[in-house]
Parts: C-alpha cells; sequence; structure tokens
C-alpha cells in the first residue's frame, strides 16, 4: 500500500535516521524551537530538518504542537527561542506576510475561508504580484487587467481540479466545512508556492475527493513544490509521504520514512500510551473522529 | 400645518451642505468599516483635523485656498498615521478606543484658551471665507428650480459639494473594484488568513485609514467654508454617531448607501421635525413643548435605525445575499 515510487533513504537524509537527523537537500531547518504557554511547553524542537521536493508528513497526537509548530514557523506566532530558515535564510521574527511571500505558504487547522468573498474571489486573493494590489496602480485598470485575466485563469483550473467549479460565484460563507476546507488548500496554491504547509488538509473531505486531492499533491510534488501536511488519517500518511515526522508533547520524537516509522516503539507509546503493541500502520482510520476537527468556524 | 411646504423644507435638506458633509463622511466610513472592517469612533476628529487644518493654513499660515486645503488634506492623513501606527497591529477594538478618545481629545485642545491665538479657542475662527467665496463663478441672483429657489452662493456650495462627492464615489468605485480592494475585503473577513497570502496587513489598513479620513476632512472643510465659520463643538461623538447612523442607514459595503443614506436621513430629520412641530403648534402633543422636538425626533430616529440595523442589517442599498450569511 504504501508509496510505490519511494525515494530511498540515502537520498533524504544523512546518517543514521533519528530524531532530528540531517538531509541531503532541506529546504526548511528549525533550531531549538520553544514555545511555552504559562507552565506548558507545547513546542520544544531541538532540531528538525524538512527535506525539499518531497511529501512529509507531520503527525503526532492532538496537543503534540503541531499546529503552534507551523504558527512559529509561519510567523503567526512567536517562539521563546529558536531559529529556522528557508532556503537559508533565517525567518526568525519575520511578520507572516514576507514569509508567504518567499514561497512558503499555509493553510490553517480552522478554516479560514473568506465568507463575504466569492469563491473565486478567494482564489484571485491568493495570487502573488498583482500590480492592482498597490493603491495608484489599482486606480488604473488597464495597468492590472492582465495580471487579473492570467490570475483568473489559473484560479479556475484549479477550482476545477478541487471540483468547486460550481461554486464559482457563490460566496465562501455558503460553502460547506469540507468545501472551505478545499478552498482553502486551492488558494493557497494560487501563488505556486515552494513550500506548501497544510494543517489537516483531509479533515472532513469525503473520501472519493481524498483519492483526486491525494493525486493532486503527488502532483505538486512532481513540479517540485515540497510539501509538508499535519494529518491524523495514516492511510493518507502511509499513501503519500516520503518522510514522517513524529511529535509528542512538543518535542521530535521519531522520524524516518512511513514504512518503518509506524513500527517505531516510540511513536506507538505517544500514540497509544505504552502497554500497547499494536502496530500503527494497520490503525484504521475512524472517520467519525478525524473529522471532528477543523469544521468549526 | 403645511405638509407640502414641511416637504420642500426636506428636499431642500437633501442637498444642503450638512448633507455633503455627512455624505462624505460616511464614504470615508465605508471604506473603514464596511470595506476594511476597521472600526473607527473618532470619525468626527478626521472631519475637524482636515477643517482646522484648511483654516489655519489660511488664517495663520496666509496660504492660498488650493494649498490650505492640502494641508488639510495632509494633516487627516497624519493624523491617521498618528491613530493608526500604534494600533492597527493590535486588536480591532484598539482602533475603536483610540480613535473615540483621540476625537474628544482633539476637540479639547481646539478650545483651550493657550493655543486660542492659532485655533481659535472656543469661538473657532471665521475669517478665511474670503478667497472660497471669491471663487465664485456664479453670477449674482436668485436661480429657480421649479419649486425650490437658491441664491448663487447657495448654488457654489452645492457645486463644489456635490462635486466632490461625485467625484469621490467614482474613485471608491474603481477602488473597490480592483485588486487593491479585494484585498480590504479580505481584511475584513480574516486578517491572518490575508497575511497568510502574503499581503501586508497592517499597511493596508493603514491606507484605508487614511483614505477614509481623507473623505471625512474633505466634508469637514466643506462644513466650515460653507459657514464661514469653524468651531471645536461641532465635531462631538454626536457627530461621529450621526455619520455612523447614515453608514448603517445606507448599507456599510456599498458606495451609494452612504450617498443615500445622508440624504434620507436628513430627510427624515427634517420631517419629523416639521411634522412634530406642526402637531405641537395644533396643539396635539399637549405633553411636548417646541424645544422637547429636537430631542424627541433623535429618539425616533435613534429607534428606528436600531430596527433597521436588526431587521436589515445590511442598511437599504446593501447587498441582501451578502448579509444572509451574517454570523
Ligand atoms: N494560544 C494558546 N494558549 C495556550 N495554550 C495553547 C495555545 N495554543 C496551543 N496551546 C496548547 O499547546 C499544545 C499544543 O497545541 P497544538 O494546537 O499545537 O496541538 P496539535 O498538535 O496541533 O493538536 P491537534 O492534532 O489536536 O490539532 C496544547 O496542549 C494546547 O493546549
Ligand atoms: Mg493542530
Amino acid at each position: 500500500m504504501s508509496n510505490s515510487k519511494s525515494v530511498s533513504i540515502d537520498k533524504i537524509c544523512i546518517g543514521e535516521v533519528a530524531p532530528g537527523c540531517r538531509k541531503v537537500d532541506p529546504i526548511l531547518i528549525a533550531d531549538g524551537v520553544k514555545r511555552q504557554f504559562g507552565g506548558l511547553t507545547a513546542v520544544d524542537v531541538a532540531h528538525v530538518e524538512i527535506p525539499r521536493g518531497l511529501i512529509t508528513a507531520l503527525i503526532g497526537p492532538n496537543g503534540a504542537g503541531k499546529t503552534t509548530f507551523f504558527n512559529l514557523l509561519t510567523g503567526f506566532d512567536k517562539p521563546n527561542q529558536g531559529n529556522w530558515s528557508f532556503e537559508g535564510q533565517n525567518l526568525a521574527g519575520m511578520s507572516p506576510y514576507k514569509v508567504a511571500r518567499l514561497g512558503m505558504i499555509r493553510t490553517f487547522q480552522l478554516t479560514k475561508a473568506l465568507s463575504l468573498l466569492t469563491v473565486i474571489e478567494n482564489m484571485r486573493l491568493g495570487a502573488q504580484k498583482q500590480p492592482g494590489e498597490s493603491f495608484l496602480t489599482s486606480l488604473i485598470r488597464p495597468l492590472w487587467i492582465r495580471r487579473e485575466k492570467e490570475i483568473t485563469e489559473v484560479a479556475d483550473t484549479l477550482l476545477k481540479r478541487f471540483k468547486l467549479d460550481a461554486k464559482r460565484e457563490d460566496y465562501a460563507a455558503s460553502l460547506s466545512g469540507g468545501q472551505r476546507k478545499l478552498l482553502e488548500m486551492a488558494r493557497a496554491l494560487m501563488s505556486e508556492p515552494k513550500l506548501i504547509m497544510l494543517d489537516e488538509p483531509m479533515a472532513g473531505v469525503n473520501p472519493a475527493l481524498t483519492q483526486s486531492l491525494l493525486d493532486h499533491i503527488k502532483d505538486l510534488k512532481s513540479n517540485g513544490t515540497t510539501v509538508l501536511f499535519v494529518e491524523h488519517d495514516m492511510h493518507m500518511v502511509r499513501h503519500i509521504s516520503d518522510w514522517v515526522i513524529v511529535m509528542a508533547e512538543g518535542k521530535v520524537v521519531a522520524e524516518g520514512p512511513p514504512s518503518t516509522v509506524m513500527k517505531d516503539q516510540a511513536v506507538i507509546d505517544a500514540y497509544l500510551g505504552a502497554h500497547h503493541d499494536t502496530d500503527l500502520g494497520t490503525m484504521s482510520k475512524p472517520a467519525s473522529t478525524r473529522s471532528k476537527k477543523g469544521d468549526t468556524k | 400645518m403645511d405638509i407640502l411646504n414641511i416637504l420642500k423644507l426636506a428636499l431642500g435638506e437633501m442637498l444642503s451642505p450638512t448633507t455633503i458633509t455627512f455624505v462624505l463622511c460616511a464614504l470615508g466610513l465605508a471604506v473603514h468599516f464596511g470595506f476594511t472592517g476597521l472600526l473607527n469612533f473618532g470619525q468626527a476628529a478626521f472631519a475637524a483635523v482636515g477643517a482646522y487644518g484648511m483654516v489655519i493654513s489660511i488664517d495663520t499660515l496666509k496660504l492660498p485656498l488650493f494649498l490650505a486645503v492640502l494641508m488639510g488634506l495632509l494633516c487627516s492623513i497624519i493624523f491617521a498615521l498618528i491613530l493608526g501606527i500604534p494600533t492597527l497591529r493590535l486588536r480591532a477594538d484598539y482602533l475603536a478606543i483610540v480613535t473615540i478618545a483621540t476625537a474628544e481629545v482633539f476637540r479639547y485642545f481646539m478650545t483651550t484658551i493657550g493655543f486660542s491665538k492659532v485655533t481659535g479657542g472656543s469661538n473657532g475662527l471665521s475669517q478665511f471665507g474670503a478667497e472660497f467665496w471669491a471663487l465664485n463663478p456664479i453670477p449674482e441672483g436668485n436661480y429657480n428650480f421649479g419649486f425650490v429657489s437658491y441664491r448663487a452662493d447657495q448654488l457654489y456650495v452645492f457645486m463644489v459639494g456635490w462635486g466632490a462627492v461625485i467625484i469621490g464615489a467614482l474613485i471608491l468605485r474603481l477602488l473597490m473594484r480592483s485588486p487593491w480592494g479585494r484585498v480590504l475585503k479580505g481584511i475584513r473577513e480574516d486578517e491572518d488568513a490575508v497575511r497568510s497570502l502574503g499581503k501586508n496587513v497592517f499597511f493596508y489598513k493603514l491606507q484605508a485609514l487614511m483614505i477614509g479620513g481623507v473623505f471625512a476632512s474633505i466634508g469637514g472643510m466643506i462644513f466650515v467654508l460653507n459657514l464661514s465659520n469653524v468651531q471645536p463643538q461641532v465635531w462631538t461623538t454626536n457627530f461621529t454617531f450621526t455619520i455612523w447612523s447614515v453608514l448603517l442607514l445606507g448599507g456599510a459595503a456599498t458606495i451609494l448607501g452612504p450617498i443615500a443614506g445622508g440624504m434620507i436621513f436628513i430627510a427624515l430629520i427634517s420631517i419629523t421635525q416639521g411634522i412634530m412641530g406642526g402637531l405641537v403648534e395644533l396643539g396635539l402633543l399637549p405633553f411636548l413643548t417646541q424645544p422637547d422636538i429636537a430631542q424627541i425626533r433623535l429618539l425616533l430616529i435613534g429607534l428606528s435605525l436600531m430596527l433597521l440595523v436588526i431587521f436589515r442589517p445590511q442598511g437599504l442599498f446593501g447587498n441582501k445575499r451578502e448579509t444572509q450569511f451574517n454570523v
């Protein structure tokens, strides 16, 4: 069942596969990133590297600190300490919009559709380099209308792919929870990011569509986009990821290719508590437990 | 009671300089609140800053009118920066608190005796209108339009004022249909989402605050030019809330809304005044005296606004579909 064209380990990782191991070609490197909420240490990542051009899954039980880690990396939250860099550029202290402009785009676990904008306007907003977004240029339509057409074309292609083309002119507020997730992901892709960070992209999306989205994520990879995603659905993790990073209680407790990570004792402990000998790879995916999150407004 | 006369009066009021001022301030507030989601409760101060900026430039700096107007605009932009830079990175409510407080501080400052050489103190200033009136191209005399007639100076103010409204509205229309306007609307819906798409949200909010402030300051200038008089006690929180009423009446996220809202609001005030005045005169409202009417009238308007916001939250001219999802 696992990814058929899996990349061999020594092409991803230098030396022994272990939590925080160095990568052959990292796109994102985080060092000593720590975030405390009062007495609670939500994130305490000593060292982690995300391999370029691959699909990496970030997994871990509820409250492991995955979302907080995303927030820190993208500038939406400030760590107590730590450094991280994207393509060699230091990101610590950088504001979220600048991070996004570098080509590192994230989505949110709690979906952020722009309710009173239409679906197509949501999509257009995701595009970069629209001269009409600066005040003076915006007044002169000929200066931005051509770019607007290009943007709209890209948007329509993506909408079709995400099965949202019928909703093009509707307000995002009228979409269902799953559709909003899709819209957010499609919108994030508008800027052709170098690294896309998806926080539970499949939560609440119906299984039939999941398959087509997984294919889309694989396409992204073949176009050179790096994907980092958080997901509780082990099936999806096994199916599309080249690399899995496991967090528990704020720390990276394991990483490696999906087939081995799921059997890792530390991972099983993190998920199921000690004294348990289930293989996570065989864990089924009860739809009801995983669609709870992400739909709330 | 002369119903026809009451209606005539109302019709006249609908185009009056006061209406123009309300409309311009409400258009500015539409940029702030309706399109960007900024809670500005100091629109009176933006108008006042523009008005005082212009008047003091004429009165103290002896600048020609054209430059003085530019100074007024510049003042309102600087005012927006002063209010915006510390607050726009924070939660929305901070701007609300700071604007309402700053507006009051500004008004008190203008009444302070210490600076009255420049500001005119609580008496205000009135020696600045000469150049404005001298520019009036319309020959002296009375001009009849069916049942209303205007003097040349009144016509002049209409032309300048409504000209400003029309040009302003057209510019807003261009802006709000552009990608720039799309970013503003995105910020209104969810600023973190817009940030995650690589837009400098803070800068857009600052721009919106400045542009809305410029509209208000033009409104303020026309108000004081028409009266040839600027006084601090005009620019109260009452003024601000009137502007909010106009905006909500017409529809916050529209351009036509504030314009029509301003006219209807003024007409309502004028008609209720006329009718109730008439009723009191006829002795039909024995428990009321003429001075009470102004108060009761505002009460009625407040009540109808509450009903409007409850039953038609998009305003008279807002998009119904858009508010079906009000959360
Ligand atoms: N703003 C906050 N204030 C206080 N505590 C927080 C805050 N955000 C997160 N936490 C805490 O930090 C920990 C990590 O939360 P986080 O949302 O990162 O978990 P997660 O791994 O994304 O979980 P899930 O899989 O349920 O989404 C949790 O214990 C949470 O209670
Ligand atoms: Mg999470």
